[in-house]
C-alpha cells in the first residue's frame, strides 16, 4: 500500500521553545495512525502543520502527494480536520452547522448528506437545537460530523486531535467504533491521543512523540517485540472501574476492549 | 465563482446568527437615538446653526454614529471567530480566504441599514423634516452603503487585532466620537484652529455635508465626489490590510 502522508525531519519552534525537533514518519493509505504523547509533547503542533494551519521551520511533509507548505490549497482539498477544541458555530443549529460546511465545499447533495450524518452520529433528535445547548459529547460528535461533510476526496485523510479527551466512557467507546468505521470505509485516520489504550485498540501504527521527537514507531506487535517481553504471572483479574460503570449503566458495547486483553 | 459562492454562504451564516442576537441592532438604534434626543431636544433651542433647525442639522452626524455603533458587532463577531476553533476548520478547508471576513461585512451592512432606517424614523418622530426627493434618497443610500462598507472593513481589522471580543467591541468607539469633530454637530467655522483643521480634512465632513445637502435641498459642491473617493479609498486600503492580517495568522 502506498504512503498517503510522508513527514520528513519536521522542525518547529515558537520563539526559543523547540516543540518539534526533527519528526519523521509515513502513513499508509487507509490505515489508522496514532500519535501518542503526553500533554505538551508536540502532538497538536504536528497536526496543525499537516493541516496547513502552521508552517514548519524546516523539514517537509506531503499529503496525497502535495507539499503542505507550497501546495497548501491542494492539501486542504483532500483533508478534514477536527481540532482539539470543538469547531462548531454555537449560534447555529446542528443541521445548520452541517449545511454550512456542505455549502462552503459546494457539495451537490448537502441536505441528504447532512441527514445521513445526523443519523450516523445520533444527532437527529437535536438537529434543530442550537449547538450552544449541546453537551460536550454531542458537540464533539457534531464536530466530527462536520469534518465528514465533504466529498470522498475531501475526506481521504481525517485528522482527529484528541477526539476522546473530555468524553465519558460510553461516548469514548462509541467514538472508537466510529473511527474504526471511517478506516473501513477507506479513509486514512490520523489520530492524536494521550490514552494508551486508545492507541492500542484503534491504531494500525503507533508513533510515540516525546519531547519533540518520535522515540518509538511501529505496529503494536512490533512495539511489543522491541520492549521488555511480557512476564507470565498468575493474576486474578479484577474488573476495572470502567467495566463496573458500564455494567451498572447497562451499556455493553460490542467490540469494546476486554480487560483480559489489557493485562497481557 | 468560488469567492462569490463562499462569501454568500458566510453572509447567510453571519446574518442568521445576528438575527438570533437582535440586541446588537437594538444597541445600534438606542444609543444614537438617545444622543439625537439629547442634542436635538435638550440642547436644540440654544444651538445656533444659522438657517437650519438644529435637529435637521444633526441627523447626518447621528447617522454616522449609528453606523459606528452598528459595526461594533462586526468587530466582535470577527474576533469571536478568531478566538474559537471554527476558524481553524475554515482555514483547513479549500475555500476562499476573504469569504470568512466578507460574510461578516455583508451581514454588518444589513444590520447597519436596518439601524439607520429606524434611526431616521425616530428622527422624523422628534421633528426632523427632510426635503429630499426620491432620487436624493437613492443617492443618500448609495453614499451611506459605501461609507458603511468602509467603516465595516475598519471594524474587521479591529476584530482581527484585538486580543478579546471585549476590546474588539470598544475599539470602534473612536468612530463614534469622530463625528463630533466634523461638521456633524457644530459648524466647522466655530471650532478652535487645530480642531477646525482636522474637521475640515477628515472624511466624515464631506460625507455629512453631502447627506445634509441632499436631505435639506442645499447645493452639493464637490462634497459628493469627495465622499465617494474617501469611502472607496478606505475600502481598498482596509480590505487589503484585513485580508493580509487574516492570511498572516496562518504562520
Amino acid at each position: 500500500m502506498e504512503n498517503i502522508i510522508s513527514v520528513s525531519n519536521l522542525k518547529k519552534s515558537f520563539k526559543n521553545l523547540e516543540v518539534l525537533k526533527g519528526v519523521s514518519f509515513d502513513i499508509k493509505k487507509g490505515s489508522i495512525f496514532a500519535l501518542l504523547g503526553s500533554n505538551g509533547a508536540g502532538k497538536t503542533t504536528a497536526v496543525r502543520i499537516l493541516a496547513t494551519l502552521s508552517k514548519p521551520n524546516s523539514g517537509s511533509a506531503a499529503i496525497c502527494g502535495y507539499d503542505v507548505v507550497k501546495q497548501a490549497d491542494e492539501v486542504r482539498g483532500c483533508i478534514s480536520l477536527t481540532g482539539q477544541f470543538a469547531a462548531v458555530d454555537e449560534s447555529l443549529t446542528g443541521r445548520e452547522n452541517l449545511q454550512l460546511i456542505g455549502k462552503l465545499r459546494r457539495l451537490p447533495n448537502t441536505n441528504q448528506r447532512a441527514d445521513e450524518l445526523l443519523a450516523a452520529f445520533d444527532l437527529e433528535d437535536s438537529a434543530k437545537r442550537l449547538a450552544k445547548t449541546y453537551s460536550g459529547g454531542m458537540r464533539r460528535r457534531l464536530d466530527i460530523a462536520m469534518s465528514l461533510m465533504g466529498s470522498e476526496k475531501e475526506r481521504q485523510v481525517i485528522f482527529l486531535d484528541e477526539p476522546t479527551t473530555g468524553l465519558d466512557p460510553q461516548n469514548r467507546i462509541a467514538m472508537w467504533e466510529m473511527v474504526k468505521n471511517l478506516a473501513t470505509d477507506g479513509a486514512t485516520v490520523f489520530l492524536t491521543t494521550q490514552y494508551l489504550e486508545e492507541a492500542e485498540y484503534l491504531a494500525d501504527k503507533i508513533a510515540i512523540l516525546h519531547e519533540g521527537k518520535i522515540i518509538a514507531e511501529g505496529t503494536l506487535d512490533e512495539l511489543r517485540k522491541i520492549y521488555p517481553p511480557a512476564k507470565k504471572e498468575y493474576v486474578e483479574i479484577q474488573p476495572t472501574l470502567e467495566e463496573i460503570f458500564l455494567k451498572i449503566v447497562g451499556c455493553d458495547v460490542p467490540g469494546a476492549p476486554q480487560s483480559a486483553k489489557e493485562s497481557e | 465563482m468560488q469567492v462569490i459562492s463562499n462569501s454568500y454562504t458566510m453572509f447567510k451564516r453571519c446574518l442568521t446568527t445576528s438575527l438570533r442576537n437582535p440586541e446588537t441592532i437594538g444597541t445600534a438604534i438606542f444609543i444614537p437615538a438617545i444622543v439625537m434626543w439629547l442634542f436635538g431636544i435638550l440642547f436644540g433651542n440654544v444651538m445656533d446653526v444659522g438657517d437650519y433647525n438644529y435637529i435637521d442639522f444633526i441627523v447626518p452626524g447621528i447617522i454616522l454614529q449609528t453606523v459606528a455603533q452598528a459595526v461594533t458587532a462586526a468587530a466582535i463577531g470577527v474576533n469571536n471567530d478568531m478566538q474559537k476553533g471554527i476558524i481553524d476548520r475554515f482555514r483547513s478547508m479549500d475555500i476562499s480566504k476573504s469569504s470568512v471576513l466578507t460574510g461578516h461585512v455583508l451581514s454588518a451592512i444589513v444590520r447597519n441599514m436596518i439601524a439607520t432606517i429606524v434611526v431616521i424614523g425616530v428622527a422624523f418622530a422628534i421633528g426632523f423634516r427632510p426635503q429630499a426627493g426620491f432620487l436624493d434618497w437613492l443617492i443618500i443610500a448609495g453614499v451611506l452603503i459605501l461609507y458603511m462598507l468602509a467603516i465595516t472593513w475598519i471594524a474587521v481589522i479591529c476584530g482581527l487585532i484585538a486580543k478579546t471580543p471585549e476590546s474588539a467591541g470598544t475599539m470602534p468607539f473612536l468612530l463614534f466620537v469622530l463625528p463630533y469633530i466634523s461638521s456633524g454637530f457644530v459648524p466647522v467655522e466655530t471650532m478652535p484652529k487645530a480642531l477646525k483643521w482636522f474637521a475640515e480634512n477628515q472624511p466624515m465632513t464631506p460625507i455629512i455635508d453631502t447627506l445634509r445637502a441632499l436631505m435639506l435641498n442645499q447645493p452639493l459642491g464637490n462634497n459628493l465626489l469627495l465622499s465617494l473617493v474617501w469611502s472607496a479609498g478606505i475600502i481598498a486600503v482596509a480590505f487589503t490590510i484585513a485580508v493580509q492580517i487574516y492570511k498572516n495568522k496562518t504562520s
